[in-house]
């Protein structure tokens, strides 16, 4: 017995405590049917050869590991971001626990979100009554000033018909007549949960712009000089949004954020619990229509979004996740172009302080070999960026990226001499990148925490960057939008690249050279 | 055991009947009627706690309960490390529940063990318009190609398989036969099904039955039995949970023939009609194969529950009970083997520790399992439910609490909110979701799923740790900081700017 009162020792130390090594070793042994050491050696070995690879690549129907989720977390994502939105997910009620908690382990924070619980009755009669009776619970409860609705697959296959339920409900007196409640199908089958953010986004300008479902009169276009800025499904919102909104504010720009989940998700603790929190107040979100532009900083997050705002007379804008200089710089001329506000000497001074940075530290990353999977967006941004810092990003994998996707990163690759040997992979999964990764290594990988799991098997030094991370704590809060975000994306590079180099440099008398204190 | 006097319960339960009136105020009427039914207080030397449960939940309430498909693939499935659960159907629920539950496990994974993997069938229009039978055909036969030391293969079914009439189990038996008999286990958990996870749970236990017990009969194994054989049912191994009760179970001179199912393998699964006895932790989720081994192989159960030392030396001794001296001597020896180490814990962390309120949500066996762990260290739980609990647990839970313990089934957010508000625990135990709502409000949390990233908590060694974790989030130095100085109490934020 090794466990102490005065020093506790947890799952970390306890079970390498030789009692229970041996504990372990036996119950292998003698109940678990192992299999034999060389065999499952040899397998080991086939999972990291070339001849694996290629039947790896040839599945056509597993997944395995796959970095994206279904629409309804996309969905629920956009809802929040609106000024005391509650989101109402139709359907069955587990998926409602699932999204709420996989928000919750990334932004450490709570997530307010509803379902309307259906079971196998409903399956059978349809959701109707449980939107009735689910509307009118979460108004009284929750005291929403919108309630965004959206779906689950079950209700999907049933083909609920949320514009018709929602009339009825409204009838039935769930919600005051002239209550918003917006809705957009969100099938899990379809698309991921970059698509479930486009389909609600979408859902509520239309709600607005267009009548609220033939309640109201259309808006009419008046055009003003603002513009309005959407960021898209993104793990890094609380930090990026509030950057954005700095830049804005610098520029002189009069804006709108559509969907801001910066302050919803980073609530303080001050004794009080706030379910809801900043956001798109919904006056905003109307006025939205009189816009000169609307700017996305997520293109695949918004393709239907920004055709149905393109249809109102407003110029519209997709850019693709921009991280690093010249990302940003195109992105405020861009503003500046469309504003015709000038951008201001402190973000030239914060642009030439990247650039000092990346000159300072460039012989550190000049020439390694990164694999990078995340959104479609997010990829093209940070590979963009690994270009500008003469790194290679060799291997470029979207699980919910397209063909068309595909073109641009390979336009981006060509755009560089440091893409030349760097690879896009459109529909792979995690357990493809495996194999790239044993097949043609390379020296860092960037994804999200399951990312760990790639780290574990090959070896490869994982940077965590993109959603989820749970197993890090408040990045979300930095931002890695503009040139500030640039900064951060920088060091967390670097300060992979310098630990790394440290630790394989640590052992006295055998790697002590190289282990030095400047670097 | 409460010092409270009967003036004092008297009037909790006052304070109780009025904040549950007051809660059920804020619902449409006809709900506040149903949502009556399942809050109340316990009273001394009533049967059960008064409260209705495993009742499907109110559309719209925020409840906190999960799916079938979460008790099946989450909880009972799931943790079988030598097999591959495919998540079937849309991509979601796999991606949620992907090595979220810490069912701790030794393996190569990916090569013999696959807990901590994410399969799925991922779902496209095509598959939902033509069915997904094929697909999943096609996705057995990667996997054998891919995984070939996989033990067997499980289909966790999601919610459009039920509805768009998939005949799982042909396939199941078609690649069964294919694959030389191989263990394919089809499992109806669609997310629909039922009220909550604890269907999930039930449907997974009989398939257990039906494909892995069933297709032993008449098959010889060479599993050769001792009389002090006995296997853990209902135990997920979280944060080890299992290993640092197993280890007990060993040093009274028993021998763990199989773990259900946190570290388990089939083959574990499979010897277990063997056992002389089961040993069951989480009731709710595994009382079903428990009562079938007793009927079928006529194997006898037990409960137990290895959280506290009270408990721990009440079931050693029970577990005991069912065999010869030399292990009801080897429970002895344990007991006083732990006896110093249990002293010195709450020496050290009942000062810190002794009359402080706690308030439990959770699932399964916990919300009445841990109130003695807490007790050992002088603390009182004052309210408890049960996420998917049925009528038997509140039954099991009247032997925990005490007279006026404010009693919530299924509770939904704004209730949960509000109780805590009024009641003022000095901790919350629930899960992820609620975490961060109370440690806004300044009230310190531990996640009782997860143990909050820490553990185990079950056995000896773990009630070391649960006692650290409990002093370390109650007298963390952080809510002292809560409050904004310059903000004095009662006056508002406009007040102040004026």
């Amino acid at each position: 017995m090794t466990q102490s009162a005065t020093h506790v020792l947890d799952h970390f130390d306890l079970f390498r405590q030789p009692e229970y090594k041996e504990m372990l070793e036996n119950k292998r042994k003698n109940f678990e049917n192992p299999v034999a050491a060389e065999e499952l050696e040899r397998v080991r070995e086939w999972t990291k050869t070339g001849e694996y690879r290629e039947q790896n690549f040839a599945r056509s129907a597993l997944t395995v590991n796959p970095a994206k989720a279904c629409q309804p977390l996309g969905a629920v994502f956009a809802a929040v971001g609106f000024e005391s939105t509650l989101p109402f997910v139709h359907g069955s009620q587990g998926c409602v626990a699932y999204y709420r908690s996989h928000f919750s382990r990334h932004f450490k924070e709570p997530c307010s979100c509803v379902s309307s619980s259906m079971t196998e009755d409903a399956a059978v009669f349809g959701g109707l009554n449980n939107m009735i009776d689910g509307l009118a619970n979460a108004h009284s409860l929750y005291k929403p000033k919108m309630i965004s609705v959206s779906t689950t697959c079950m209700a999907e296959v049933i083909g609920d018909d949320l514009n018709a339920f929602i009339k009825t409900a409204k009838e039935k007196g769930s919600v005051p007549a002239d209550f918003d409640v917006p809705f957009a199908h969100t099938p899990a089958f379809v698309g991921s949960h970059i698509t479930g953010y486009d389909n609600v986004m979408k859902g509520i300008f239309e709600h607005f712009w267009d009548g609220k479902a033939n309640t109201a009169p259309k808006l009419e276009r008046v055009p003003n000089e603002k513009i309005n800025f959407i960021g898209g499904f993104d793990g890094y919102t609380v930090g990026n949004l509030r950057e954005i909104k700095r830049i804005f504010n610098l520029m002189q720009v009069g804006y709108t954020i559509l969907g801001d989940n910066s302050d919803v998700w980073d609530t303080p603790t001050d004794g009080t619990f706030r379910m809801y929190d900043g956001g798109t107040t919904l006056e905003d979100a109307a006025n939205a229509v009189h816009a000169k532009a609307t700017i996305s900083m997520q293109q695949y997050c918004t393709e239907k979004t920004l055709a149905f705002i393109g249809t109102h007379g407003q110029e519209v804008l997709a850019l693709n996740h921009p991280v690093g200089v010249a990302a940003t710089d195109k992105f405020l001329m861009e503003v500046s172009r469309i504003t015709g506000k000038g951008i201001p000497e402190e973000l030239a001074k914060e642009r030439g302080r990247v650039v000092d940075a990346i000159a300072d530290s460039s012989a550190h990353i000049h020439g390694k070999k990164f694999a990078l999977y995340g959104d479609p967006d997010l990829c093209l941004g940070l590979a963009g960026f690994l270009l500008e810092l003469g790194a290679e990003p060799t291997h470029v994998l979207a699980t919910n990226g397209n063909k068309e996707w595909i073109e641009r990163v390979q336009a981006l690759f060509d755009s560089s001499p440091f893409g030349k040997n760097c690879h896009v992979y459109a529909g792979k999964d995690l357990w493809h990148m495996r194999s790239l990764l044993f097949t043609e290594p390379v020296d860092f990988l960037i994804g999200n925490t399951y990312g760990k799991f790639l780290e574990r098997d090959t070896g490869t030094p994982l940077i965590r960057i993109g959603f989820p991370i749970f197993d890090r704590h408040h990045h979300h809060r930095y931002p890695v939008w503009g040139y500030q975000g640039a900064m951060n994306v920088l060091v967390w590079i670097l300060d992979k690249i310098f630990d790394e180099i440290d630790k394989n440099t640590i052992v006295p008398g055998k790697t002590d050279f190289s282990f030095d204190i400047i670097r | 055991m409460s010092l409270s006097t009967t003036a004092e319960v008297e009037e909790t339960k006052a304070r109780n009947k009025q904040l549950i009136h007051e809660v059920l105020e804020a619902y449409p009427e006809k709900y506040a009627k149903r949502r009556a039914k399942h809050l109340g207080t316990f009273e001394e030397g009533k049967p059960d706690c008064g409260v209705k449960s495993n009742i499907k939940s109110v559309p719209g309430v925020m409840t906190i309960r999960g799916c079938a498909y979460a008790g099946s693939k989450g909880v009972v499935w799931g943790p079988i490390k030598d097999m591959i659960h495919i998540s079937h159907g849309p991509v979601g629920c796999g991606q949620y529940s992907w090595a979220a539950r810490r069912n701790y496990y030794i393996g190569i994974t990916g090569v013999d063990t696959f807990v901590t993997m994410q399969f799925t069938s991922d779902f496209q229009e095509n598959d939902i318009v033509f069915g997904g039978d094929k697909k999943l055909s096609k996705i057995m036969d990667e996997i054998q190609v891919l995984f070939p030391l996989n033990k067997g293969i499980t289909v966790q079914s999601e919610c459009p398989i039920g509805l768009i009439g998939d005949d799982i189990e042909a396939v199941a038996k078609a690649k069964s036969k294919q694959y030389d008999g191989k263990l394919i286990v089809p499992v109806r958990c669609e997310g629909f099904r039922g009220v909550s996870q604890s269907l999930g749970h039930h449907i997974a236990n009989d398939t257990i039955r039906d494909w892995v017990f069933d297709k032993q009969d008449g098959k010889t194994s060479g599993f050769v039995g001792t009389p002090y054989d006995v296997a853990i049912i209902g135990d997920y191994n979280i944060g080890g949970d299992a290993w640092s009760s197993r280890i007990l179970l060993e040093e009274m001179g028993l021998r763990v023939i199989a773990q259900w199912s946190g570290d388990g393998s089939i083959a574990e699964l499979e010897a277990t009609p063997k056992a002389k006895l089961n040993v069951l932790h989480c009731y709710r989720s595994m009382n079903y194969i428990s009562r079938h081994m007793e009927e079928k192989y006529g194997i006898p159960w037990v409960e137990y529950n290895f959280f506290g030392p009270t408990k721990i030396e009440e079931s050693l001794r029970r577990i005991a009970s069912h065999f010869d001296d030399p292990i009801k001597e080897g429970a002895e020896r344990v007991i006083a083997k732990y006896k110093a180490l249990t002293q010195a814990v709450i020496d050290n962390y009942k000062p810190r520790l002794a009359g402080k309120k706690v308030m439990l949500f959770v699932g399964g066996l916990r919300p009445r399992h841990v109130i003695g762990a807490y007790e050992d260290l002088g603390m009182e739980v004052v309210g408890t439910g049960y996420e998917f609990g049925h009528n038997d647990d509140y039954q099991r839970t009247t032997h925990y609490v005490k007279d006026g313990t404010l009693i919530y089934d299924d509770v939904t957010g704004y209730e949960f909110e509000k109780f805590v508000e009024r009641v003022q625990p000095d901790l919350v135990g629930s899960g992820i979701k609620e975490k961060y709502v109370f440690q806004k409000m300044g009230v310190p949390f531990r996640q009782m799923h997860s143990w909050d990233y820490s553990g185990p908590y079950h056995g000896y060694d773990g009630f070391a740790i649960f006692a650290r974790d409990m002093d370390m989030a109650i007298n963390s130095p952080v809510w002292a900081l809560t409050k904004t100085p310059w903000k004095t109490a009662g006056k508002t934020e406009a007040a102040q700017a004026e």
